[in-house]
């Protein structure tokens, strides 16, 4: 019912990546059912044993002993992530009160549900690192932990919405596929039942500008107008170049990240392109063109100052967006105490119960 | 509102308005879990409402889909009761309105469910176990907040005296429609007072009951809402999305 009644060409969104989803779910379970060694001997060297599961591609589970800096990477990388599902709900949600049509309105609506829903499921991951949600809710709201810096740019038009699950979401998957396959257990878990949802809504995002683009020519000016703005912040979604990327060689080593920076970026680019064709839309990149000796396209590198300053929190909306939020978590303190309180008194009645 | 079209229109209206005051939470809740659930019963509202629609525009046979009656009135023809256009107010306000909707909702949708309109009953159907789940999650809160701080407490009981004259219009009798909704109002008060009580908060008295939303005679809030609601649509006339 919500909107998958169009069939998009074979070759649209989420087809091979939900195939490599669902390929990396299948080694997850031969993973399980390799009979892995019952942890290490009593005289063994912890690091060495880390090493071996992390060789042997199995997978680290919350009892293990794993580095600290394992650890500690995991759970930055765990939290951001999360924090962008929640942070991702306001820029979307900018336009449910708006859209064009009930299908679109329900669409969207649960969208953006689905958002806060993985936002949960990611904290609940990064809390069996042995950090709680609320420490995390308060790095956030104190500015000490980052969010994906695509959701610092505006919806300006209905348009935007399609080219977020089109662009956004699809930059979003092709990152997120290769972490199905992450050594660390809960995370690689969560990332398959993410990468699910995420390639129906980038599907839908895709339909929003099919339909626009094959629509009025001002729904078309529209589709393109948006295209126009999303794409270079979509491209920057895959972070630094890697020649300046901080934390990738020891991220590798781990089998935390599989691919570098760049290479998801060609990745995703070689896919977009394909699709806006399809579309009718045109990338905004007058240097785009297929390289016959690399076998892939050639394309104009986002601008890697804009993507820094964001970042740094002076992109459009950085100050919106954590004033909305932390606004939502303030006015809601009052509630939060009153469930708490609640539960407090039914916990004591039932103690008198027990009692009496 | 005994016609068919004029019942399935009102209930779809209040389905419709509902949905979209509960939209305006999203990204705004207390806490996440509050997030999906307030996403989910807008959801759930919006779903029912788009079946009514869909159906009213059929009843009338002039052609009308649900995106024509829902982007293409103008507020003096939306049939919703005031009761839902009430803005949002903080989160006492809204889980009142919510209690008091669902516990309208349940025995409706219950009753439209036995009723002898074969695509009423149908949408009753579907709805009542929809509306049971909303009961329950108003009625929840509803007993946390009166039971929970002093402040929490003072507010829950603030909100309910604030939107406790607007109950009245929706049990306003209407002898010929598939479900008279004069007949609903003990279940209703049963399970209100039921949960107030629990909650630690009083029933207001009644005395002043605003009404006139089912002839089209809304209050302030409702045209500003239309204006947000149908702008994009009405824009690009006959455009599709």
């Amino acid at each position: 019912m919500y909107g998958n009644d169009f069939a998009p060409p074979e070759e649209g969104p989420g087809g091979g990546l939900l195939g490599e989803v669902e390929a990396a779910e299948a080694a997850l379970r031969e993973a399980a059912a390799r009979a892995r060694r019952g942890g290490p001997a009593p005289d063994e060297d912890l690091e060495a044993y880390f090493a071996d599961v992390i060789d042997a591609d199995q997978k680290i589970e919350p009892r293990d002993w794993m580095p600290e800096a394992y650890r500690k990477t995991l759970i930055r990388q765990i939290a951001q992530h999360a924090h962008s599902e929640i942070i991702g709900m306001q820029p979307e949600g900018n336009w449910i009160s708006r859209a064009p049509s009930l299908k679109r309105k329900a669409i969207l609506l649960a969208k953006v549900q689905d958002e806060a829903g993985h936002g949960l499921y990611l904290y609940a991951a990064a809390e069996t690192l042995g950090v709680s949600r609320d420490e995390l809710v308060e790095l956030l709201i104190e500015g000490r932990q980052k969010y994906s810096s695509i959701f610092n740019y505006p919806t300006l038009t209905w348009a935007d919405v399609g080219a977020i699950g089109w662009l956004v979401d699809g930059a979003a998957i092709v990152n997120q596929v290769p972490l199905c396959r992450c050594s660390y257990g809960p995370y690689a878990r969560a990332m398959i039942r993410v990468c699910k949802e995420e390639s129906f809504h980038q599907r839908q995002g895709y339909e929003i500008l099919h339909t626009l683009a094959h629509g009025t020519p001002e729904q078309k000016a529209m589709a393109q107008d948006a295209v126009d703005r999303w794409w270079y912040p979509s491209l920057a979604m895959f972070g630094p170049p890697d020649g300046d990327s901080t934390h990738s060689a020891q991220s590798m080593a781990w089998k935390i990240k599989r691919f570098s920076n760049d290479e998801l970026r060609q990745r995703f680019v070689d896919m977009c392109v394909q699709q806006a064709e399809i579309l009718g839309l045109t990338i905004p990149d007058p240097g785009l063109r297929w390289n016959e000796e690399r076998q892939a396209y050639d394309y104009t590198q986002p601008d890697y100052d804009e993507l820094t300053r964001v970042i740094k929190g002076d992109g459009p909306c950085n100050r919106q967006r954590m004033a909305h939020r932390r606004g939502a978590h303030e006015e809601g303190a009052w509630v939060r105490e009153a469930a708490a309180a609640h539960a407090a008194k039914r916990a004591e009645k039932n103690k008198e119960k027990v009692a009496a | 509102m005994s016609a068919p079209f004029d019942f399935t229109l009102a209930l779809g209206d209040d389905a419709l308005i509902a949905a979209q005051r509960l939209g305006e939470w999203t990204s705004r809740a207390p806490e996440m879990e509050e997030d999906v659930a307030l996403a989910n019963i807008a959801l759930d509202q919006l779903g029912a409402a788009r079946l009514l629609l869909t159906y009213a525009g059929e009843l009338e046979g002039a052609g009308r889909d649900e995106d024509a009656l829902a982007y293409l009135r103008g507020d003096r023809e939306f049939r919703n009761c005031l009761l839902v256009e009430l803005p949002n107010g903080d989160f006492a306000v809204t889980m009142a309105k919510l209690f008091f909707l669902a516990a309208y909702q349940l025995p409706l949708y219950s009753a439209l469910a036995g009723c002898g309109d074969e695509r009423l009953a149908a949408i009753g159907a579907k709805a009542r176990k929809e509306s049971a789940y909303h009961l329950d999650h108003a009625s929840l809160w509803v007993r946390r907040l009166g039971d929970g701080t002093e402040e929490s407490h003072r507010r829950m009981q603030a909100a309910v005296d604030q939107v406790w004259p607007y109950v009245h219009e929706l049990f306003t009798a209407a002898p010929g429609a598939p479900v008279d909704p004069a007949t609903l109002r003990a279940d209703f008060d049963a399970h209100v007072s039921a949960v107030l009580a629990e909650a630690t908060l009083t029933r207001p008295a009644d005395g002043w009951a605003p009404g006139g939303g089912r002839d089209g005679v809304h209050n302030e809030h409702l045209s500003y809402l239309l204006a947000e609601m149908q702008v994009l649509h009405r824009a690009h006339p006959g455009a599709k999305w």
